[in-house]
């Protein structure tokens, strides 16, 4: 096809690079991998929620023909602890059960028909213990717990801000408003389940290919629990088959490690099918929420209050920064000059709560977005007038009590929105309404941090080489989930270099090629990387020209310029391949790497040491308004969304058609976490197994979203970028449920607004006005 | 037991198993892995493939169920050139994110193309709507099918 891959600029639609495989289905997923002499493995679940483990019976399964081993715990020989911040998650169950997915025995087989008889004639001996599963309920339980060894029993983490005059503030406001709110679980459904492939070679090298967002994490990981030495572990990342924060973290890279350990030579094969996927997998954390909002009649927001909890399940995981990211963002992106907020990430039996795109923000924000609306209905003011006149501008303390320094873009997202059509347009649209039928328009205004705060360092390796082909080749340690950075990656390298994109190659992700750069998440991996690689570029441009400056005598490198596969001598004319010139460089000038860590707040919002561990404050913001036009079927209480705008700040573009997919794909997440999405749980048992219980969004539920960008300058972003991966998945709950409570004048508070959900609420609101 | 079939025009003749599931024999027995499984019960369309010039579930089908048939994978729907419109279309409009859904995708918007020349947004909608996407939301998907379609397959 027809692409214009000449000089590349920032700012432009360069098609994406590994569409051109994907598209062909020749890209290799870590699912792909497939041989003859190779091993299924498959995992034993406990299908209960908690007991004490007795006795794990393997004898009828291993003496099935076809298996080659059992495995349990016994068999680990390091640790058998994994997680990220505390390391609490069995490889395989060794004392207790916590949760219906704990991976109790690993069976290796010949044949997937082997494979899964094998694993119906494992059974497990156990003792029941008490279900805990109401977090807020099992803060106080000091009897049942879920780990023993536990500081604070079954709290993972509580944080604790106060804010200007906290509470006292409440008796200074005009008006008061007080809800509270729930949120289920949400699955990331990504639709590539978890997969991996390993061998342990010869040399005793174990090598893991996986469907991972962490690569250099996982080899620590794995490393420590199997107890092997670190140089001896490699993790290759391949795209992701979709990812969204499920895979941050391990998944099936122990228990590969552990099944190759046992068949040297032997490649082995995990691959969880759905089912396997939903009971297993972390999944956004389902929570409580207690909000209480205060403002002065001018409509100036002036007192907050915030309890919140979230059910982490039995795991750490990435649950207690999670939360963090909650609190920082529980005041929405407002400026409230007293705040009393509090969060609990508690320890239960339900499914594990982990990282999923915007990761505790999504959950915040139904409960403050629809508190706006209501002081604002409440003051007679338009929910677009009450967040004018409340939202931050750059220099303004957050609700946490730090100071917004980055670009600071969320009054021109709102001020697009109030010249938008759809906005001024809106009272006639509702007015057009079908029979049976009521439209309403709701908004919803969001702020989201970049990066991992202030502790946890914030840091890329970028590698870049000229190759003996005179090209350049990018070693690229950020993982590509879906989310289109490798592109970035090359476009940034093919502007600086000066080069058609097809002088760019790149390696993905593998911890014996690449260097460490941490993860792909926190909306981070363009920034963090991105700035690691113009350093890099730039330094490697420069030590090319001098080389070529020094070979001619020439008096400086400004004499040059760089173009496609070449370098051109300006005042003779002289042009230099690139492919010859690498031969007249060195290793070390002909590979260049560098390290970019990123900026973090110096303030201090806590005495609490553990809340900046897990993250707080954070330094750099994006922003988005959204606007939602919802139609409710009166008959059926179905809510569609018919148009949908956002409007983001997420700093200057590098490739605007990357930047709205992300945009489209936030937004359809958060739409199938506002109307559809329900992870039913009941017991610590999940009940929505497949795609015919759990609901996510088809092409027939989802509106055309029109996306707008305001291209702030970030002065410490990349071209003066800023993350937008995880901000556009926050707006579309609140934004639905302001628009429902705009069309019916019914406030739902939980969760998703299901067409059950809403004709129930119409009937008790006809009920009450009999 | 033997089975002679068509895959990508060239014919095939396999022993295995009867019951052995379509996806299985495409994926690992043939190693075209473009056909991707993210359910395995009929429910996202990841995995679809056309059989006769119609799509289906390759996880619903059983080995024995492709005797006599021709079928058409991701790896085969390109014509002369190294791509098909529709291929070209979704990279050029950013249909592809992680990539998963896109084989399904490419071959039922195939098989609408071929069944109506020029579709309404609604009717690209509606003929992708057993295709799970998790990343786009689908509006670039049906961009890109819409630009395919103009380009007179």
């Amino acid at each position: 096809m027809k692409l214009d891959r000449k000089i590349v600029e920032i700012g432009r639609i360069i098609p994406r690079i590994d569409a051109f495989n994907k598209v062909r289905g020749l890209e290799k997923y870590a699912s792909d991998y497939h041989s003859k002499d190779m091993i299924w493995v498959g995992v034993k679940r406990a299908g209960i929620p908690h007991a004490r483990l007795k006795k794990i019976k393997i004898d009828k399964a291993k003496h099935l023909k076809g298996v080659i081993d059992v495995l349990t715990h016994k068999d680990v020989k390091g640790t058998n602890r994994q997680g990220v911040v505390r390391k609490d998650q069995p490889v395989l169950v060794d004392d207790k059960i916590r949760y219906a997915g704990d991976a109790v025995a690993l069976v290796l087989a010949k044949d997937k028909k082997v494979l899964m008889h094998a694993l119906s004639l494992i059974a497990i001996d156990y003792e029941p213990l008490p279900l805990i599963f109401d977090a807020e309920k099992a803060i106080n339980d000091k009897k049942n717990l879920v780990h023993e060894d536990n500081p604070d029993g079954n709290v993972l983490l509580h944080g604790k801000i106060e804010t200007g005059k906290g509470n006292k503030a409440f008796s200074e406001c005009d008006l008061v408003v007080e809800a509270s709110f729930e949120v289920p679980y949400q699955e990331h459904a990504y639709l590539e389940t978890e997969a991996g492939w390993a061998i342990l070679d010869s040399d005793g090298m174990l090598t893991i290919t996986v469907s991972t967002q962490t690569p250099f994490r996982d080899r620590s990981e794995v490393a420590e629990a199997l107890g092997l030495d670190i140089k001896k572990v490699r993790i290759i990342a391949p795209y992701c088959g979709g990812a969204f924060g499920g895979k941050d973290g391990i998944t099936v890279q122990t228990l590969l490690g552990l099944a190759a350990l046992t068949v040297p030579g032997k490649p082995v094969k995990i691959w969880l099918n759905r089912e396997e996927s939903f009971i297993s997998s972390v999944k956004r954390h389902q929570a409580r929420l207690y909000y209480k909002l205060g403002a002065k009649k001018d409509g100036k927001l002036h007192a907050l209050d915030v309890r919140f909890f979230y059910d982490t399940g039995p795991y750490d995981h990435l649950g207690g920064v999670v939360m963090a990211l909650g609190l920082e963002h529980s005041g929405g992106p407002y400026h409230i000059p007293n705040t009393n907020l509090k969060g609990w990430v508690v320890y239960t039996n339900n499914p594990i709560g982990g990282a999923f795109r915007a990761f505790g923000v999504p959950q915040v924000t139904f409960a403050m977005e629809q508190m706006v609306d209501m002081v604002a209905k409440r003051l007679n003011l338009s929910p677009l007038e009450i967040r004018l006149r409340n939202v931050i501008k750059k220099g303004d303390k957050i609700p946490i009590g730090t100071t917004m320094l980055s670009s600071t873009g969320i009054t021109d997202c709102l001020n697009i929105l109030k010249q938008h059509p759809l906005w001024k347009e809106r009272e006639r649209w509702k007015r057009d309404a079908p029979i049976f039928k009521k439209r309403g328009v709701g908004i919803a205004s969001i702020m989201h941090a970049m990066g991992y705060g202030p502790v946890v360092p914030d840091y890329a390796n970028a590698k870049i080489e000229l190759t003996e082909d005179g090209k350049f080749r990018i070693f690229c340690g950020v993982v590509d989930m879906g989310q289109g950075n490798i592109n970035s990656y090359m476009q940034i390298a093919a502007n600086i270099l000066n080069q058609d994109i097809d002088n760019i190659e790149l390696i993905l992700p593998d911890t014996e090629k690449t260097l460490s750069s941490g993860s792909s998440s926190a909306s981070r991996t363009t920034y963090t990387f991105g700035n690691a690689l113009i350093d890099a570029s730039k330094t490697l441009k420069e030590y090319i020209l001098n080389r070529v400056a020094d070979l001619i005598m020439a008096k400086s490198i400004d004499e040059f310029t760089m173009v496609p596969g070449k370098i051109i001598h300006l005042p003779t004319g002289k042009s230099f391949l690139l492919k010859e010139i690498t031969k007249f460089l060195n290793d070390s000038e002909r590979i260049v790497t560098k390290h970019y860590r990123a900026p973090v707040s110096k303030e201090l919002v806590s005495i609490d040491e553990r809340l900046r561990l897990h993250g707080i404050p954070h330094l750099i913001f994006s922003f988005v308004s959204h606007l939602a036009y919802v139609e409710i079927d009166e008959l059926t209480g179905e809510v569609e969304v018919k148009k949908y705008l956002s409007i983001t700040d997420s700093g200057k573009i590098i490739n605007p058609q990357i930047l709205e997919q992300q945009i489209h794909g936030a937004i359809a997440q958060g739409l199938g976490y506002a109307i559809y999405e329900d992870f039913v749980v009941e017991d610590g048992k999940a009940k929505t197994l497949d795609f015919s219980t759990y609901i996510i969004p088809t092409a027939m539920d989802l509106p055309d979203i029109e996306s707008i960008n305001v291209e702030l300058h970030e002065s410490s972003g990349p071209f003066g970028m800023k993350g937008a991966g995880e901000i556009n998945t926050n707006g579309p709950l609140p934004a639905v449920a302001n628009g429902v409570a705009d069309a019916l004048d019914i406030r739902i508070f939980r969760s998703p607004l299901t067409g059950e959900r809403i004709l129930m609420a119409l009937k008790e609101k006809k009920e009450m006005s009999n | 037991m033997k089975i002679r079939f068509i895959l990508n025009g060239e014919t095939k003749v396999i022993d295995v198993e009867a019951d052995r599931r379509v996806i299985d024999v495409i994926r690992e027995d043939l190693g075209l892995t473009g056909t991707k499984e993210a359910c395995g019960r009929g429910e996202c369309g990841s995995c679809t493939i056309l059989v006769d010039g119609s799509p289906k579930l390759s996880c619903l089908m059983l080995a024995a169920q492709l005797e006599g048939r021709e079928i058409i994978t991701i790896e085969g729907i390109k014509k002369d050139s190294d791509m098909h419109p529709i291929q070209e279309a979704f990279i050029k409009h950013g249909a592809v994110q992680c990539g998963f859904c896109t084989p399904g995708m490419v071959l039922v918007s195939f098989d609408l193309l071929k069944r109506n020349k020029k579709p309404s947004r609604d009717e690209i909608r509606e003929a992708i709507s057993g295709n799970l996407c998790r990343c786009t939301g689908y509006q670039k998907i049906v961009d890109a099918i819409e630009a395919a379609a103009k380009r007179e397959l």
